[in-house]
């Protein structure tokens, strides 16, 4: 996975609260193997009717080119499924603003290039408020933790983990794989103390 | 020594190393998997890694477990193919593995309590956000995706930032048909769907103390619908009688060494919590869901909430779900007519459900057409010998096998486009039972009085003189 440390884009709105990952990947699309790409599966019954028809005034229809989504609280609750970050990469997302995330979701997120940027809601629906026709130009940088979105400039909260992770194109596994001493000093005290917590 | 919580005292005893900015990386003592996990393995393959802890790591078929023919030649495509990915997956890595046709298959919140795998003190991760479900046995439990999946597998261990701790206190009594899915839907309608994100939850006071593991394991399991990162439960009496002479759990001197420890477990008395709420338990009403969020409930007494009544940045998002719902603001919830009904899943699919629902039931008629999926082979059988599955049939409910099931619909066991739907699962999310579904969470026995009334129903008079 590559790593970026600044982006520019079209923010897109999608004003609505607790987007769950259901939402964002209905169960039934998540047999299919990643290298077939997720991208047409995002939002798929908020994006299409039920004869699989395009609705026309969905904002992220009529913005295919959108790399950003600015969006209401509790995005991406619900459901741990991976596949939900994957439909949101592939068709080409790396940052979803919000109030609120599902904690899952944004480790996954995270795992897989997307940055999940918190704002608190005040400032949220400020940039909502700013957005002609639900959609605007931001930038991202990662580095100083600035999101210019609106003409405005506003910081972000950004753990370092998360930040070498994006940046280098990380995930957990290859913050771990050099951690392999540790982990097994830890696991043969454990068993000594805790023999019991191995299963019979 | 400073007073801590059950929640410290097992955070600190699974940390491995701690970076800087707090994330630590925890030793996992069991993983989970499913069919879903298809995903994991193939960044592991991709790898070339090796599973890291086999022996620590069981397999389950559940998410795709047809429940009415287990004949997997007449099971839709990609049924067969994702449990024939995950037995594939299982024989390669030598995991042992809860097959389709294994007696004591069912869905992974239920069988690992089931099998003595979940004991009090471990850490216990799985690519499934329920498995805060674990956590009423003392356990620190939570969900994980794919990406932590193959981590998890490579390397037994999880990368994870400590969250803040909550204590949720129920004090008072249930009232009579109150149960713990109730209790449940109550604070995540007072707290949000996301109320409780960042923090991991304990459940404590009088009310808690006096739920069964059954009813223990539904409270846990609902956690993360109120945004919990886990939710758990101190281990007492109750729990090392449940978990007393499971297939998987410690014997003899290991029995003894582990209750030992598993009586330190408890938050000490002054430790203290980062956020304390408290619910009265005695206020509580048999509550059901009338949104697309479970945050969206009420008590099957109210009144359908009219959304120029609510404050102003909740009303476009209730319009939408009442919308969505087919539902009339300012009327009451009850006497709302449903056209099928589900009793199952990992919330509610255990044997004291089927109990609960089969007490409303017995010698009654369903009026809607419905499913009963018990949540393991095992509660299958047990209810069987009790002769539940009778009451259900006689009832005019299909009996079906264990899986995740119209729960989540993978299965293709799913409600059909426009229907409403009285159900015991977890999530009323938009299409989750299926596209354009309409889905109202409840505890088992209000689905069993929406069945035989053919509407959501109050179930305490139908329980009036029965046990
Ligand atoms: S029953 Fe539903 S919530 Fe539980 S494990 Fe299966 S899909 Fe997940």
């Amino acid at each position: 996975m590559a790593g970026w440390s600044k982006h520019t884009g079209q923010a897109v709105a999608l004003p609505l609260e607790n987007i769950d990952t259901d939402q964002l990947i209905p169960a039934r699309f998540m047999s299919t193997p990643r290298s077939e790409g997720y991208g047409r599966f995002l939002l798929h019954d908020m994006r299409r009717d039920s004869d699989g028809d395009p609705i026309a005034d969905m904002p992220l229809n009529r913005h295919s080119e959108a790399s950003i989504l600015v969006t209401r609280r509790n995005f991406g609750s619900g459901s741990s499924r991976e596949a939900a970050v994957y439909a949101l990469v592939d068709f080409g997302i790396r940052v979803v603003i919000a109030p609120s995330f599902g904690d899952i979701f944004a480790s996954n997120a995270v795992n897989n290039g997307l940055l999940p940027l918190k704002l608190d809601s005040r400032e949220v629906e400020e940039i909502l408020a700013g957005m002609r026709d639900d959609c605007v130009t931001a930038t991202i940088n990662l580095e100083t933790s600035m999101v210019r979105i609106g003409g405005e400039c506003r910081g972000f909260e950004l753990p370092d983990k998360w930040r070498k992770k994006l940046m280098n194109g990380w995930d957990d596994i290859d913050l771990t794989l050099d951690r392999q001493e540790e982990i097994s000093a830890y696991r043969d005290a454990r068993r000594a103390e805790f023999g019991w917590a191995w299963p019979r | 020594m400073t007073a801590r919580t059950l929640f410290e005292k097992l955070w600190s005893q699974h940390v491995i190393l701690e970076e800087e900015d707090g994330a630590s990386l925890l030793w996992v003592d069991r993983h989970l998997v499913h069919e879903g996990s298809h995903h994991a393995f193939a960044k592991l393959a991709a790898r070339g890694l090796p599973v890291a802890e086999p022996d620590l790591t069981f397999a389950v078929v559940d998410h795709y477990a047809p429940t009415r023919n287990r004949d997997l030649s007449k099971a839709h495509g990609d049924v067969a193919r994702m449990i024939a990915t995950l037995e594939r997956n299982a024989a390669t890595h030598g995991l042992r593995i809860f097959g389709l046709n294994d007696p004591r298959q069912g869905i992974v919140h239920v069988i690992g309590p089931e099998q003595g795998i979940t004991l009090p003190g471990l850490t216990i991760n799985c690519g499934d956000s329920h498995t805060s479900t674990h956590g009423a046995f003392g356990a620190l439990a939570f969900g994980i995706g794919a990406t932590e999946v193959a981590h998890v597998l490579a390397t037994q261990t999880i990368w994870q930032a400590r969250p803040k701790t909550m204590r949720i206190t129920v004090t008072g009594k249930l009232g009579p048909a109150v149960t713990a899915k109730d209790l449940a839907l109550n604070w995540i309608a007072k707290l949000g769907a996301d109320g409780a994100s960042g923090y991991a939850i304990e459940y404590a006071g009088p009310v808690v103390r006096a739920l069964s593991m059954e009813g223990r394991m539904t409270l846990c399991n609902l956690s993360i619908e109120g945004g919990g990162r886990l939710g758990m439960i101190a281990p007492d009496a109750t729990t090392f009688a449940y978990v007393k002479g499971r297939p998987f759990a410690p014997e003899g001197d290991d029995w003894d060494r582990a209750t030992a420890y598993w009586a330190t477990l408890p938050s000490d008395e002054d430790a203290v919590f980062d956020r304390e709420v408290t619910i009265d338990g005695s206020e509580i009403a048999p509550t059901v869901t009338w949104g697309t969020s479970p945050e969206e409930a009420l008590p099957i007494t109210g009144t359908i909430p009219a959304p120029h009544d609510l404050p102003a940045d909740k009303a476009p998002r209730a319009r939408d779900a009442l919308d969505y719902m087919g539902l009339q603001p300012g009327r009451p919830i009850a006497g709302t007519p449903v056209d099928q009904v589900f009793i199952g899943s990992c919330t509610n699919g255990r044997i004291e459900d089927l109990r609960l629902a089969a007490a409303v039931l017995k010698g009654r008629k369903a009026q809607v057409p419905g499913m009963v999926s018990p949540g393991s082979s095992l509660v299958k059988q047990q209810a069987e010998q009790e002769g539940l599955d009778i009451i259900f049939k006689e009832a005019g409910l299909e009996w079906v096998d264990s899986g995740c099931s119209m729960c989540v619909g993978m299965n293709e066991d799913l409600v059909a486009p426009g229907n409403r739907c009285a159900s015991s699962t977890n999530r009323n999310f938009r299409g989750r039972q299926g596209r354009n579904a309409r889905t109202h969470l409840m505890s088992p026995a209000m689905v069993a009085a929406a069945a035989v009334t053919g509407k959501l129903t109050d179930v305490r008079p139908l329980l009036e003189g029965r046990d």
